[in-house]
């Protein structure tokens, strides 16, 4: 069976005023119908400008998006932009970080949400209001019928980022692309948000690409892990391989820096990664982790390791993935 | 896919992608400069030519501006008057030449007058915090007027002359910057370094000084300059409406006011002086627009 | 809400006492004697006395600004020195041309500047929006009465479309009164435009920077209904409230249009007031205009109200 979305030596350069930035630069991975994968890394690794890109919700120029993006047979690379509008909200929803701002104030909840079903459903005024409402039902906001005529002001956090996914889904899309949905809410709220999608996901059997730093978030989610670094896929397997055979010395240290139940004593300090993310505006020799890998040889820092294959269904960008944690 | 590194170990080495941007070419700092600030080195080329000119005056080729010549009233530009003579014979070249100066003056005066006097009462406003409401409430009071009218109000009870247009454009003028001012040192006197600086004993005459005026520079360098095409463009307005500056001393507004009644039979008496005073007031206007750009790098991201 | 309204309205009361103090000390301070004036070059010493009594001009400075300001809320602007009439008389006679002129001024402004905004910000870089603000500095650089020269000379003088001055009430017919405040209308917009338009795409691109702009495009919703629906009614805020300050250069650009085309209205007046040095007529002008100012600025802040759900007071 062919993959849902396949994504093919995706890049993505901006330019601005200090010189090129290359956000992604040669990544490739894919997402089967109905699964879920964690795209993973620290903050400006290039994970959040990947979930753009497939949407190409980056602006062209500054930036400019090269490779291939094959979706239900077509490359969104080479998409019309109105054909792109026709995929966005429709096919392909999306969810972004804060719930806070990435509401319209002026608009109400309903309209917000009605949109697209109106936009891509053909459905008029009243049957969409309809759906809205149906939308607030399942994702479990109480009080629905008021909440329609609400502004996103009088919701709370976590009520926004329900109504956020609520207009993401309302279209039945076949992906959802979740951009750190979790983040900018308290503890108790991200737990409930989390169980939604996958209650969500289960019912509707929409594939989700998550973006997240959050390997909590990953392991309860994830079925695959894409694990990025300096606009690049450094490792990728399935979840469980992830956390038990981490072969990228940058998945080792990100495990290191999340700290683990039932860890106790002096091993509950976080590791942190020394070091920190390179410029990604001046080309890079080598590998990109090499000032801060501590297993770094001589070749490291002379030429980019090429991606290997260390098991089924496991890669890594290192020269020394072969040999065990 | 898979290569061979050059020490024969067996390395893969990834591919070399080819770059999707070309690299903007380095240039040198002038080059840069002007590349990125096109309005600064505009405005600033046609202020300098109206400075230029007001400066040498005497020496383009003008005669008296004062000197009537009545049996040689209202000509034509020809070779002799280059922009023709006026209703009283007086040669309109030399008079818009010479208007360059009252107009730079005005401008540049109000400019200076405004600014000290807005920071003046900014500081004072901004610090004293019982003075505060009653200054803000008279800033609000004379913001209410219209500037024009301000002025037009004030030079009804002082004959016009440079310096009565200069200080009424100025009290119109000055609240603007004893405005934003105020709205610096509001928010910079919540700054750490300030409540620092007053921890340590400063006293607050060396906090303005040392701490919130150089923070407050920026802004006010560009108000300065917007406030210099107002004025300039205010001393015309008056001198038109038969208000400014006396008809002894030629300025831009009076020449055109002069030319007001035969200006449809004699356009170029109107026109000459117009053009001098749309590119001065451009050249400030772009001038403006650039620092403001060069100096809010907010703004600049987005312009 | 009403709490807001009534704190807002008494906001107002300060900001008015103070336009209202400025503008009696004027008269105050002003040279010449009123007096002497309205008795004529006859009059002896005795009457002049009376006539100084009965305009409370022998009184110190307090009461006689309390009794002035109190006859100016009721209506009494004072008698012109030059024609003796009620200067609340000649001001009600000037507004219409002044009102006139202004209303379709703010009309023409708002219809081509707000999409002009909208429309620069949208092409943020590109040859339209480099364009449209060369336009918009050129547009507050070319002084009122310069454009105003202009555009009589071509359309009235030389193309011969349109009337050169004057103004003709609308009783008189809808073209005669149009046509002859289409030019001025046009100089006067001319700064305000590139006022507004400046304003409306800066916060254009404040908006389109916003988070919400983002989800908009990521629903598929088309560009043109994410400018015009959900960006431009959250940069309403901004462009209101410039088109409410841009009204005091509205008023001082006025004053000069009635100049160039020779309309009879409030610009005139204080002009020529000035000119004879009528200090009450001059005082009665810049009453009514500041007062105005602060007026329409009242209101549309009270608009924002309406607005923007957000604001609840």
């Amino acid at each position: 069976m062919a993959a849902l979305l396949e994504v093919e030596n995706l890049r993505t350069h901006f330019a601005t005023r200090n010189g090129v930035v290359r956000a992604v630069d040669g990544l490739s991975f894919h997402v089967d119908a109905g699964e879920t994968v964690a795209i993973v890394g620290e903050s400006g690794c290039g994970k959040s400008v990947t979930s753009l890109s497939i949407l190409r919700l980056v602006d062209q120029p500054p930036a400019r998006i090269a490779g291939q993006i094959r979706f239900g047979g077509r490359n969104l690379a080479a998409l019309g932009e109105a054909e792109m509008r026709d995929l966005r909200g429709n096919e392909i929803g999306m969810i972004f970080q804060e719930p806070m701002t990435s509401l319209n104030p002026l608009l109400t909840i309903g309209r917000q949400i009605a949109e697209p079903v109106m936009l891509h459903q053909g459905l008029d005024r009243v049957a969409a209001r309809a759906r809205a409402l149906e939308m607030l039902t399942l994702v479990g906001i109480p009080a629905p019928e008021r909440r329609l005529d609400d502004y996103p002001h009088q919701l709370s956090g976590g009520m926004r980022q329900r109504a956020m996914i609520a207009m993401a889904l309302a279209c039945n899309p076949k992906i959802l692309v979740a951009d750190e949905p979790t983040t900018a809410l308290d503890v108790t709220i991200q737990a409930q948000i989390i169980d939604l999608m996958r209650d969500l996901q289960r019912r509707t059997g929409s594939a989700i690409i998550l973006i997240t730093h959050d390997l909590g978030v990953v392991a309860e989610m994830a079925a695959r892990v894409v694990v990025m670094y300096a606009g690049r896929k450094v490792e990728e397997a399935d979840v469980a391989t992830i956390f038990t055979d981490p072969r990228h010395p940058y998945t080792r240290g990100l495990l290191g820096a999340v700290p683990r139940p039932g860890s106790r004593g002096t091993n509950t300090r976080l590791a942190e990664i020394p070091g920190s993310v390179p410029s990604l505006i001046k080309p890079l020799v080598g590998c990109a982790f090499a000032g801060r890998c501590p297993k770094a040889g001589d070749i490291c820092r002379r030429a980019a390791p090429a991606w290997r294959e260390v098991g089924p269904g496991h890669g890594a960008a290192c020269h020394f993935a072969a040999g065990a944690a | 896919m898979t290569a061979t590194a050059p020490d024969g170990e067996g390395f893969a080495i990834a591919p070399d992608l080819p770059p999707l941007i070309a690299e903007p070419p380095r240039r040198g700092r002038v080059a840069t400069f002007v590349r990125r600030h096109p309005t600064i080195v505009l405005g600033a080329a046609l202020l300098g030519l109206m400075v230029l000119i007001a400066v040498c005056a005497p020496w383009l080729g003008t005669g008296d501006p004062q000197a009537l010549s009545p049996a040689k009233r209202i000509r034509a530009p020809s070779a002799e008057f280059w922009f023709g003579t006026d209703s009283l014979g007086r040669d309109v070249y030399s008079r818009v030449i010479y208007g360059a100066r009252t107009s730079l003056l005005v401008g540049i005066v109000v400019a200076l007058a405004a600014t000290v006097a807005g920071v003046a009462v900014g500081l004072v406003s901004g610090f004293v915090r019982w003075l505060d409401p009653i200054v803000m409430r008279v800033i609000d009071g004379l913001m209410a007027i219209p500037s024009v009218l301000i002025a037009i109000a004030l030079l009804g009870i002082a004959r016009g002359s440079v310096v009565n247009v200069i200080v009424a454009i100025t009290l119109a003028e000055f609240p603007r910057v004893a405005r934003l001012v105020r709205g610096v040192v509001l928010s910079l006197r919540e700054q750490p370094y300030v409540d620092a600086a007053l921890a340590c004993g400063s006293g607050g005459g060396r906090i303005m000084l040392r701490h919130i005026l150089p923070n407050a520079l920026d802004p006010i360098i560009v108000q300065a300059t917007y406030i210099g095409a107002s004025a300039v463009i205010a001393e015309a307005v008056l001198s038109f409406i038969g208000v400014g500056t006396p008809p002894t001393v030629p300025s831009w507004g009076n020449i055109m006011a002069e030319g007001r009644a035969l200006w449809q039979v004699k356009p170029y008496i109107v026109f000459f002086p117009a053009v001098f005073l749309c590119i001065t007031v451009l050249g400030v206007n772009l001038l403006g627009d650039g620092l403001r750009d060069m100096l809010d790098p907010r703004v600049a991201k987005r312009a | 809400m009403t709490g807001y309204i009534l704190r807002r309205l008494l906001m107002t009361v300060p900001v008015m006492a103070v336009v209202a103090l400025f503008v009696f000390s004027l008269l105050y301070v002003a040279p010449g004697d009123p007096a002497a004036i309205i008795a004529g070059e006859q009059a002896t010493p005795a009457e002049m006395q009376r006539i100084r009594a009965s305009l409370g001009l022998d009184q110190p400075f307090v009461p006689r600004f309390a009794r002035w300001a109190w006859n100016a809320v009721q209506g009494d602007l004072g008698v012109s020195v030059f024609s003796a009439t009620p200067v609340s008389e000649m001001i009600v006679q000037r507004i219409p041309p002044t009102l006139s002129l202004m209303v379709l001024t703010l009309l023409i402004s708002i219809v081509v500047a707000v999409p002009v905004g909208v429309v620069a910000a949208a092409n943020q870089g590109g040859w339209i929006d480099r364009l449209f603000m060369s336009a918009a500095v050129l547009g507050f650089s070319l002084p009122v009465f310069v454009v105003g020269y202009l555009l009589a000379y071509l359309f009235a003088l030389q193309l011969g479309w349109l009337p050169v001055q004057g103004y003709r009430p609308p009783s008189g017919g809808v073209w005669e009164y149009l046509s002859r405040l289409i030019l001025p209308a046009l100089a006067l917009s001319g700064g305000y435009i590139a006022l507004i338009a400046r304003i409306a795409r800066s916060a254009m691109l404040e908006v389109l920077s916003q988070d919400y702009i983002r989800t908009a495009r990521a629903k598929g919703v088309a560009r043109q209904v994410i400018l015009f629906v959900h960006a431009l009614r959250n940069a309403t805020l901004p462009i209101v409230s410039i088109i409410g300050i841009g009204v005091a250069t509205l008023i001082s650009g006025a004053v000069v249009t009635e100049t160039v085309f020779g309309i009879p209205g409030l610009g005139r007046l204080v002009v020529d007031a000035l000119l004879r040095r009528d200090y009450p007529v001059i005082q009665g002008v810049v009453l009514v205009f500041s007062f105005t100012y602060v007026l329409v600025n009242l209101a549309i802040d009270l608009a924002y109200t309406l607005l923007d759900p957000r604001i609840r007071y």
